[in-house]
C-alpha cells in the first residue's frame, strides 16, 4: 500500500521509537504486561503503515457500495438514510401487541417487530405441560391462526414490513402470516418482512430448536424455494451471530461461526436446486455490538469483506446484491449488569457507536434494566434516545466509514477476517456447520472462550465496572415490569373454545396430508398453509412434524 | 434401617443405598449382608464403544424397548472423573430425559473416581443394589474404550460394543484387548455412509479372533431413527440363552463375583496393613533403601 | 478418599440460554464436585426425579425465562414430596430482587443473580450441603 523506500525509513524510525519507549518503561512501567482486546486478542502499543504493508487499498478496502464492501453496502451510507431503529418488544397477548402496532403505524412507523413467547418458539401450545409459567412471558403467545388474526387486525399487511423472531417453527408462522394477508385480500407477493429462521445458531447458542439438523435444514430450503416463487420480497433468513456472541464467543468466532452457518444455508439451497443469485440477495445477517468499540467496528468490516469474497469466489455469485452483507445489530445483553444498572446506558452508547461506525442497516438498543427483568417503557425510551443522539448529535453519521485508514482498525479488520476464515476452514474439514454442531466443535470453542472470560472477571484480569470494581451498596430496584399470570389461563381458555368450534374433520385431514408431505420430498409450505387455515394449532402441526422428523437431542458440551 | 424392605418404588432409598455402597460409607457392609441373597435375578448388559458412537442414545432406546416388555430397567452411566480436581461432569442423562420420570426406570450417573480398590467397585456395588431391589435388566454404559471402561464393563452378563461408520482407524487401534470383550456388535448411525463397510470390517476382525462357540453378531442400527433396535434386543437375548444353555452364565458370574471378592479382600487387606503399628517404619525403611519391597511385604504380613 | 459433593445442574423452563448453567457446571467440576448436568427444557418432575435417583447433595437450577415464580416453588414442593427435603436447593439467573423473598419462602436457599462470581456459589454450596 505504501512506497518501499518510505517503508524502509519507517522501519528505522519505529525501531528508534521502540528504543525510547523501552528506556522509559524501566522507570514508568505500563499498567499491564500485555494489553488485551475485549475478545482477549493481544493489542500492540502502536500500529503504523508497517502493519498494513501487504495491503492493497482497492482490493481490500476500496469504496463503499463496491466490492468487497469493507466500507459499507451503500455508497453514501447514513448521509442518505439513517439506519432503521428497530426495537424488538414482547407483549403478552395478541390483543396488546395489536394495540401497540396500531399505535406505531399511526405514528408513521412501517417496521413492526414481533417477539414470540417461548412455547410458540418451540412449537408448544399454551396448554402444553412445558408451557406452564412461560405463556406470554418473553413475547406474544400464538397458538393458532386465530391469534395471528388478532395480532394483525386492522393493520394493512401490504403497508408494513414485519420482522418475526422465529426459528424452528418459522415455516408455520410464515404460513399463518400469509393466511392473514389472504383474508385481508392481500396477495403474498406484496408481503415484506423477515423471519429469523436460523436454526443452526439455535443448536449452537439460543436453544429453541425442535427437530434434528437435517430435517430442519430441509424446512429452511422449503421456505427459500416457496418464497422465491410466491413471496419474493420476503427476507427468508437472518443469519445470526448475536446469540453466538451472547453465549460467550469472541468477535472472530462470532464472524467465523455465523458465516459458516451462512455457507451451510447457501449450500443447502444450491443442493435443493435454487440458483445462487435467486436467493442470496434475500439473505440477511444479525450481529452483536459489544463494548470494545474498535474491535467491534473492525468485526463488522471484516464480516462484510469476508462474506463478499465467499459469495464471489466460493459460490460464483454474479449479482452484486448477493455479495452485499446487510445486517441488523443488537447491543450486547450479556454486558449489562444488574449492579448499578444506570451504567448500562453508557455501555449501550458505546455499543451503539460501534454498530453505527461499523455500518449497520438496523439497530436494536437494549434497555438498562434488562439484567433485572423485562424492560419498562421508560427504559426502552432511553435506549431508543441513545440511537437518536448518536444519529443526530454525535456527528459520526456525516461521513462514510470514518474509521477507515486507521492503522489499528485496518490491521484489526485483517486479523479478524483471517481468524474467522481459519474457523471456516476447520468447519469445512469437519464436513460443514451442521456436522460441526453435531460433533460439538462449535459449542466447545464458545464454551472455552466463555469460561476463560468468567475466570478473567473473577481474577480481576477483566474489569467490569460495578461488578468486580467500584462496587457500591445498592437498594432494591423498583418499577420492574411484570407479566400478569392470568395471560396463561386466558390463552388456555381460548384454545379450548377454538378446539370445540373448528371443523375437526378438516383439521385431521390437513394434518394427515401434512404428514404425507413431510415424509416425502415435497415442499411443506403449501400443506402448512392448508393446515393453518383449518385452525390446526401450532402445537398440533409441530407434533406431526416431530413424529416424522424426530426431535433434536442436545449434545453435552461443557 | 432394614434394607430388605426397600422395593423398586422407594427411589429415594435406592438412591441413598447406591451412594452408601459407592462410597463404601458406614452401612455398606450391612446393605450387602441383607441384600446379597436377593441378587442374581437381573440380566446385566454392558454398553461401550468409542466417544461419539451414540451409546447414550442407544441405551435410551434399548431401555424403552425393555420397558415395553414390562421390565424394570436400571441404568448406570459412567463418565470419567478429572484426575486433577476429582470432579466430573456426568451428562448422559441428557439423552435419557424421557425416561427420567418413568417409574419403571432408575438412572444413576457415576464418575470413575479412580479410588484404590478397583475402578469397578462402585459400579459393581450399584449393580448389586439395583438387582436386589427388583431390576430385571441393568444397563451399564461407559464412555470410551480405555482400560478403566473394560474394568467396569466386564461385570456385565453380555457386552454390547457400539461403533459408528467411518471409524476404520479406530477399529484398528481398538482391537488389542477391547474387541475381544464384545458379545454383540452394533454399528450405530447406520444411515451414515459407510455403515456396511464398517460392518464388514468388524466382521473380518472378529473372524480372526474366533471365539469358541458364540460368534458375535454385527448388527446395523440407528438409535435416533429407532431402526434395528428389535434386532439388538433379540441378539442380546440369544446371547443370554446361549450362555444359559452352555452353563456359561454361571461361569461368567463366578468370574465376576471372584473379581468383586478380590477387590473386597484387597481393600480390607490394605486397610488392615496400613493400620499396623509397624507400617510407617517399614515404609520409612523401604524409602531409605534399608529393605527391599519383598522383605517389606514379608515383615508386614507376619504382623497380620 | 473423601466423597465428592454431587450437584444437579439443570435448566427448568423453556429458555435456551445455558451459558450460565454451563459455566457454573464447569466451575463446580473444577472445584472437585460431581455435576449431573441435565440440560435444557427440564420439567420440575424431571429435575426432582433425577435429583432423587442421583442422590445429589444440591439441586442448582438456572432460569432466565421469567417463569421462576411458577417453576421453582414447584420443584421445592416435589422435592419435599419425594423425600428430598434435605437436598440443598439453589437457583441462578435473571431473577428480580423483589421476587427473592417469595422464592426463599418456597425453599430456594440462595439465588445467584448475574455477576455473582462462581467462587461465591461454590462456597455457598460447600458450606450448606448436608454431608
Amino acid at each position: 500500500m505504501y512506497d518501499e523506500k518510505k517503508m524502509m525509513g519507517l522501519k528505522e524510525e519505529l525501531g528508534l521509537y521502540n528504543g525510547r519507549v523501552e528506556k522509559s518503561l524501566a522507570r514508568f512501567p505500563e499498567r499491564k504486561e500485555v494489553f488485551y482486546s475485549g475478545s482477549k486478542e493481544e493489542v500492540n502499543r502502536l500500529y503504523t503503515p508497517l502493519d498494513l504493508e501487504d495491503q492493497d487499498f482497492g482490493e481490500s478496502i476500496g469504496f463503499p457500495g463496491s466490492y468487497p464492501y469493507t466500507r459499507g453496502v451503500q455508497p453514501n451510507m447514513y448521509r442518505g438514510r439513517l439506519w432503521t431503529m428497530r426495537m424488538y418488544a414482547g407483549f403478552a397477548t395478541a390483543e396488546e401487541s395489536n394495540q401497540r402496532y396500531k399505535f406505531l403505524v399511526e405514528q408513521g412507523s412501517s417496521g413492526l417487530s414481533v417477539a414470540f413467547d417461548l412455547p410458540t418458539q418451540i412449537g408448544y401450545d399454551s396448554d402444553h405441560d412445558l408451557s406452564e409459567g412461560e405463556v406470554g412471558k418473553v413475547g406474544v403467545a400464538i397458538d393458532s391462526l386465530m391469534d395471528m388474526e388478532v395480532l394483525f387486525d386492522g393493520i394493512p399487511l401490504d403497508k408494513v414490513s414485519t420482522s418475526m423472531t422465529i426459528n424452528a417453527p418459522a415455516a408455520v408462522l410464515l404460513a399463518m402470516y400469509i393466511a392473514v394477508a389472504e383474508k385481508q385480500g392481500i396477495s403474498a407477493e406484496k408481503l415484506r418482512g423477515t423471519i429469523q429462521n436460523d436454526i443452526l445458531k439455535e443448536y449452537i447458542a439460543r436453544g429453541t430448536y425442535i427437530f434434528p439438523t437435517e430435517p430442519s435444514m430441509r424446512l429452511i430450503t422449503d421456505i427459500f424455494a416457496y418464497c422465491s416463487e410466491h413471496v419474493p420480497q420476503w427476507n427468508t433468513i437472518s443469519i445470526s451471530g448475536y446469540h453466538i456472541r451472547e453465549a460467550g464467543s469472541t468477535a472472530a468466532q462470532e464472524v467465523g461461526f455465523t458465516l459458516a452457518d451462512g455457507i451451510a444455508y447457501v449450500e443447502a439451497a444450491l443442493e435443493a436446486g435454487l440458483l445462487i443469485d435467486d436467493f442470496a440477495p434475500r439473505l440477511s445477517f444479525f450481529f452483536n455490538a459489544h463494548n470494545d468499540l474498535l474491535e467491534e467496528v473492525a468485526k463488522y468490516r471484516a464480516a462484510r469483506r469476508l462474506w463478499a469474497r465467499i459469495m464471489k469466489e466460493r459460490f460464483d455469485a454474479k449479482d452484486p446484491k448477493s455479495m452485499m452483507m446487510k445486517f441488523h445489530t443488537q447491543t450486547a445483553g450479556s454486558t449489562l449488569t444488574a449492579q448499578q444498572s444506570e451504567n448500562n446506558i453508557v455501555r449501550v452508547t458505546i455499543q451503539t457507536l460501534a454498530a453505527v461506525l461499523g455500518g449497520t442497516q438496523s439497530l436494536h438498543t437494549n434497555s438498562k434494566d434488562e439484567a433485572l427483568a423485562l424492560p419498562t417503557e421508560e427504559s426502552v425510551r432511553t435506549a431508543l434516545r441513545t440511537q437518536q443522539i448518536v444519529a443526530h448529535e454525535s456527528g459520526v453519521t456525516n461521513t462514510v466509514d470514518p474509521l477507515a485508514g486507521s492503522y489499528y482498525i485496518e490491521a484489526k479488520t485483517n486479523e479478524i477476517e483471517e481468524e474467522a476464515m481459519e474457523y471456516i476452514r476447520r468447519i469445512d474439514d469437519l464436513g460443514g456447520a451442521a456436522k460441526a454442531i453435531d460433533d460439538g466443535f462449535i459449542q466447545r470453542e464458545i464454551m472455552d472462550a466463555a469460561y476463560s472470560y468468567q475466570k478473567d472477571v473473577e481474577n480481576e484480569e477483566a474489569i467490569v465496572v460495578g461488578v468486580n470494581k467500584y462496587q457500591v451498596e445498592e437498594s432494591t430496584p423498583q418499577n420492574l415490569l411484570r407479566v400478569d399470570p392470568i395471560v396463561g389461563e386466558n390463552q388456555k381458555e381460548k384454545l379450548r373454545l377454538l378446539r370445540s368450534a373448528r371443523d375437526q374433520e378438516a383439521v385431521d385431514q390437513a394434518l394427515a396430508h401434512l404428514k404425507t408431505v413431510a415424509q416425502e420430498d415435497e415442499n411443506v409450505m403449501p400443506a402448512l398453509l392448508v393446515a393453518v387455515k383449518t385452525y390446526a394449532t401450532l402445537g398440533e402441526i409441530t407434533d406431526v412434524l416431530r413424529e416424522v422428523f424426530g426431535e433434536y437431542k442436545q449434545a453435552v458440551i461443557i | 434401617m432394614n434394607y430388605k424392605e426397600v422395593t423398586w418404588k422407594n427411589k429415594r432409598q435406592i438412591g441413598r443405598m447406591i451412594s452408601i455402597v459407592e462410597n463404601a460409607a458406614p452401612g455398606h457392609e450391612k446393605i450387602f449382608e441383607q441384600l446379597y441373597d436377593k441378587t442374581g435375578h437381573a440380566y446385566v448388559i454392558g454398553i461401550t464403544g468409542p466417544p461419539g458412537a451414540g451409546k447414550s442414545s442407544l441405551t435410551d432406546t434399548l431401555a424403552k424397548a425393555y420397558i415395553s416388555q414390562e421390565k424394570k430397567v436400571g441404568i448406570i452411566a459412567v463418565d470419567p472423573t478429572s484426575p486433577f480436581t476429582g470432579g466430573s461432569i456426568l451428562g448422559d442423562r441428557i439423552r435419557m430425559n424421557e425416561l427420567s420420570t418413568d417409574p419403571r426406570v432408575f438412572i444413576r450417573s457415576m464418575g470413575t473416581r479412580g479410588q484404590l480398590g478397583g475402578l469397578s467397585a462402585g459400579t459393581a456395588s450399584a449393580v448389586q443394589v439395583l438387582d436386589a431391589v427388583g431390576a430385571d435388566v441393568i444397563i451399564i454404559e461407559t464412555v470410551g474404550v480405555g482400560q478403566s471402561e473394560v474394568e467396569i464393563i466386564k461385570h456385565a452378563d453380555s457386552i454390547l460394543m457400539v461403533m459408528v461408520p467411518g471409524l476404520g482407524d479406530d477399529i484398528q487401534a481398538m482391537k488389542a484387548g477391547i474387541m475381544e470383550i464384545g458379545d454383540v456388535f452394533v454399528i450405530n448411525k447406520s444411515d451414515l455412509p459407510g455403515a456396511n463397510k464398517t460392518k464388514i470390517e468388524v466382521e473380518a476382525m472378529l473372524s480372526f479372533m474366533s471365539k469358541k462357540g458364540w460368534v458375535p453378531p454385527v448388527l446395523l442400527a440407528s438409535a435416533t431413527r429407532q431402526e434395528g433396535i428389535g434386532e439388538v434386543v433379540e441378539a442380546l437375548e440369544n446371547h443370554r440363552l446361549y450362555q444359559e444353555k452352555e452353563g456359561l452364565l454361571f461361569e461368567r458370574r463366578k468370574r465376576n463375583v471372584n473379581e468383586l471378592l478380590m477387590e473386597v479382600l484387597q481393600d480390607r487387606l490394605f486397610r488392615k496393613i496400613k493400620k499396623l503399628e509397624e507400617y510407617p517404619q517399614v515404609l520409612e525403611d523401604l524409602t531409605a533403601k534399608k529393605i527391599d519391597p519383598y522383605t517389606a511385604a514379608k515383615r508386614l504380613f507376619e504382623q497380620i | 478418599m473423601e466423597k465428592p459433593i454431587r450437584v444437579l445442574v439443570g435448566k427448568p423452563g423453556l429458555d435456551g440460554h445455558d451459558r450460565g448453567a454451563k459455566v457454573i457446571a464447569r466451575a463446580l467440576r473444577d472445584a472437585g464436585m460431581e455435576v449431573i448436568y441435565t440440560g435444557l427444557r427440564q420439567t420440575a418432575e424431571q429435575i426432582v426425579h433425577a435429583a432423587i435417583q442421583e442422590d445429589v447433595d444440591c439441586v442448582a437450577v438456572s432460569i432466565l425465562s421469567g417463569a421462576h415464580n411458577t417453576l421453582l416453588p414447584k420443584i421445592n414442593e416435589l422435592l419435599i414430596k419425594e423425600g428430598g427435603e434435605d437436598i440443598l436447593f439453589v437457583a441462578g439467573g435473571v431473577i428480580p430482587e423483589a421476587d427473592i423473598p417469595f422464592l426463599k419462602e418456597h425453599g430456594v436457599k440462595a439465588i445467584f443473580t448475574p455477576g455473582t462470581p462462581t467462587t461465591v456459589s461454590i462456597r455457598f454450596i460447600e458450606e450448606h450441603v448436608k454431608r
